[in-house]
C-alpha cells in the first residue's frame, strides 16, 4: 500500500543550511551534506533543498552542494527557491534533483508550468503556494509571502495542475510558524479540486499534527516541515512509528 | 563493466552516483562496442513511451539491446526502461517495445478506484510473485521502493516477480530469464533499492 511521506525542508543560504542547529552526532549542523545524510538515516522519505541565496555565486554553490547530496543519497531530491525558468529547471535537474518546486516563478510567468511539464514530465513539476486567509476567501500571495497577489488561491492551484503541475505544496501563511497544527481547512479545500499529490506544509509543532493532518484529510499525500525536525523536536523515525500505531500507513 | 544506456532520455546523474556507491564498474554510454564489451546493460528512462522507443531506435541501439539479451547478457531495464523491454505500450497511441517480456504497458486509469491518485508516486510496499527473484536476494518482502509512473505492465503475469497494491496489484518487478525490469527506481529507494542493484551487479559480474 502507498504510504504517507515525511518530507524535511531545508533552506539553503550560500551554501549552508539556515536554522540547522541542535543536533548531536553531527559535526556540522550547518553542512546540507551531512543534515541531509542524517535526515535519509532517520527515515525521511523525500528532501526538499530550498535555496534562499540571491547571488550568483551563491546559486554556483548550491549546484555543487546539490551534486554532492544527489551522488551520496538515494532517496527523490526536490529543489526550490529562484525556479524561473526553463534553464533553472535544467540547471538543478542536471544536478540531480528529481523534482523541481516552482513558486514566484510560475506567478511570473504562468506559461513555465506548462513548458516545464512537457519538457521533463508532469511528475518532475512541482507547484508550491503561499496561501493566506483574505476577506473570507484563500489568496495567493508572492514574494515568500509578501505579496498579495490577488490571485484566488483554489482557482490557480486547479489551473496549475490543468497546466502540467504533477504535485502541490500548500504552505498556510495563517498557521505558519504558529506550530499549532497544519491548516486542516485550507488543505482540505485544495484536496477537493485537484487529482495530484498534496503536501501539507506551514503549522507542524509536534507529532500529533501529523496525526490530526492524515487523520483529518485521508487524500493529503504528505506532512512538510522544517524547524521542528532541524531542532530535535521531532525525530522522524519517531513520528513514524506513532503514525504506525495510529494505523497511519508509513515506510518504516 | 555495467553499461548505463545513453539514449538522451532522462537524468542518470542518480544512476550512476547509486551504482557507484556500491563500487560497480558502471559506465554512462551510447557507444555500441562499450555496450557489446560490458558484462550487463541498464536501460533507464523517464518520459513519454513513444518518445523513448524513437530515440532508442535512433541510436541504433534497439536491435543491439535485443540481441544482447537474447545472447543471455543481463539486462535491467528501469521505469520507462522497464516498460520498454515489453511487446506494445498503449500510451497515447500504440507503439512497440523491445519484446523481450511479454505484456503490454497499459494506462492506470480506469484500471484503479478513481479515486486514487494518478501518477502512482511515492513508498509503495513490495510483494513478491512466482516465488523469491534473485534480484532480491539482500531485500525482504514488504519492503518499500519509490514508485513513479502512470502506465503499467499488463497481461504479463508469468514474467511477474513483485508487485504493489494500488487499488490493483500493480506489476512493480518483472524477469524472464537474464532479463529484468523495475517500475520503481532502486535508484531513489534508500538502502532496499541499492541492494537490488547490488544483487543485479552480482549477477552481472559488475
Amino acid at each position: 500500500m502507498i504510504t504517507k511521506r515525511i518530507i524535511p525542508c531545508l533552506d539553503v543560504k550560500n551554501g549552508r543550511v539556515v536554522k540547522g542547529v541542535n543536533f548531536s552526532g553531527l559535526s556540522d549542523v550547518s553542512s546540507p551534506v551531512e543534515l541531509a545524510e542524517y535526515y535519509s538515516k532517520a527515515g525521511a522519505d523525500e528532501l526538499v533543498f530550498y535555496d534562499i541565496t540571491a547571488s550568483f555565486e551563491g546559486r554556483e554553490l548550491f549546484t555543487d552542494i546539490l551534486t554532492e547530496v544527489a551522488s551520496k543519497i538515494f532517496i527523490p531530491l526536490t529543489v526550490g527557491g529562484g525556479i524561473n525558468s526553463l534553464d533553472d529547471f535544467d540547471r538543478v535537474l542536471k544536478c540531480g534533483a528529481d523534482k523541481v518546486s516552482v513558486n514566484s516563478g510560475a506567478i511570473k510567468n504562468p506559461g513555465l508550468i506548462r513548458e516545464a511539464s512537457l519538457k521533463y514530465g508532469d511528475q518532475c513539476v512541482v507547484l508550491s503556494c503561499d496561501v493566506k486567509r483574505v476577506d473570507g476567501g484563500f489568496r495567493l500571495f508572492a514574494k515568500g509571502g509578501r505579496e498579495d497577489t490577488g490571485i484566488n488561491a483554489i482557482e490557480w492551484i486547479k489551473q496549475g495542475v490543468s497546466n502540467g503541475a504533477g504535485e502541490i505544496v500548500v504552505n498556510s501563511i495563517d498557521t505558519d510558524g504558529v506550530k499549532n497544527g497544519f491548516d486542516i481547512e485550507m488543505l482540505q479545500a485544495v484536496c477537493e479540486v485537484v487529482n495530484v499529490p498534496v503536501i501539507a506544509s506551514g503549522g507542524a509543532g509536534c507529532s500529533e499534527d501529523f496525526i490530526k493532518l492524515f487523520n483529518s484529510i485521508p487524500t493529503i499525500d504528505a506532512g512538510l516541515a522544517a524547524s521542528i525536525f532541524h531542532f530535535g523536536e521531532v525525530e522522524i523515525n519517531d513520528l513514524k512509528k506513532l503514525l504506525k500505531d495510529n494505523n497511519i500507513n508509513v515506510r518504516l | 563493466m555495467i553499461s548505463i544506456v545513453d539514449y538522451g532520455v532522462g537524468n542518470l546523474f542518480s544512476l550512476s552516483s547509486s551504482l557507484r556507491s556500491i563500487g560497480a564498474d558502471t559506465i554512462v554510454t551510447n557507444d555500441k562496442q562499450k555496450i557489446l564489451d560490458s558484462s550487463a546493460i541498464i536501460l533507464p528512462g523517464v518520459g513519454a513511451f513513444s518518445d523513448a522507443q524513437e530515440k532508442l531506435r535512433n541510436s541504433g541501439l534497439f536491435e543491439l539491446i535485443k540481441s544482447e539479451a537474447e545472447k543471455g547478457k543481463k539486462l535491467l531495464g528501469i521505469c520507462l526502461g522497464m516498460q520498454m523491454l515489453f511487446e506494445k505500450s498503449f500510451e497515447y497511441g500504440e507503439y512497440e517495445g523491445l519484446g523481450l517480456i511479454k505484456g503490454n504497458i497499459m494506462p492506470l486509469e480506469g484500471k484503479i478506484p478513481s479515486e486514487l491518485k494518478i501518477p502512482h508516486i511515492g513508498w509503495n510496499s513490495l510483494n513478491f510473485k512466482n516465488g523469491k527473484s534473485d534480484l532480491f536476494k539482500y531485500i525482504n518482502e514488504g519492503d518499500f521502493v519509490y514508485f513513479v509512473h502512470s502506465y503499467y505492465g499488463a497481461d504479463c503475469e508469468e514474467s511477474v516477480i513483485a508487485t504493489s497494491e494500488y487499488g490493483i496489484d500493480v506489476t512493480a518487478a518483472v524477469q524472464k530469464d537474464n532479463i529484468y525490469g523495475c517500475q520503481f527506481h532502486p535508484e531513489k529507494s534508500g538502502d532496499v533499492g541499492l541492494n537490488i542493484l547490488k544483487s543485479f551487479c552480482e549477477m552481472g559480474d559488475c
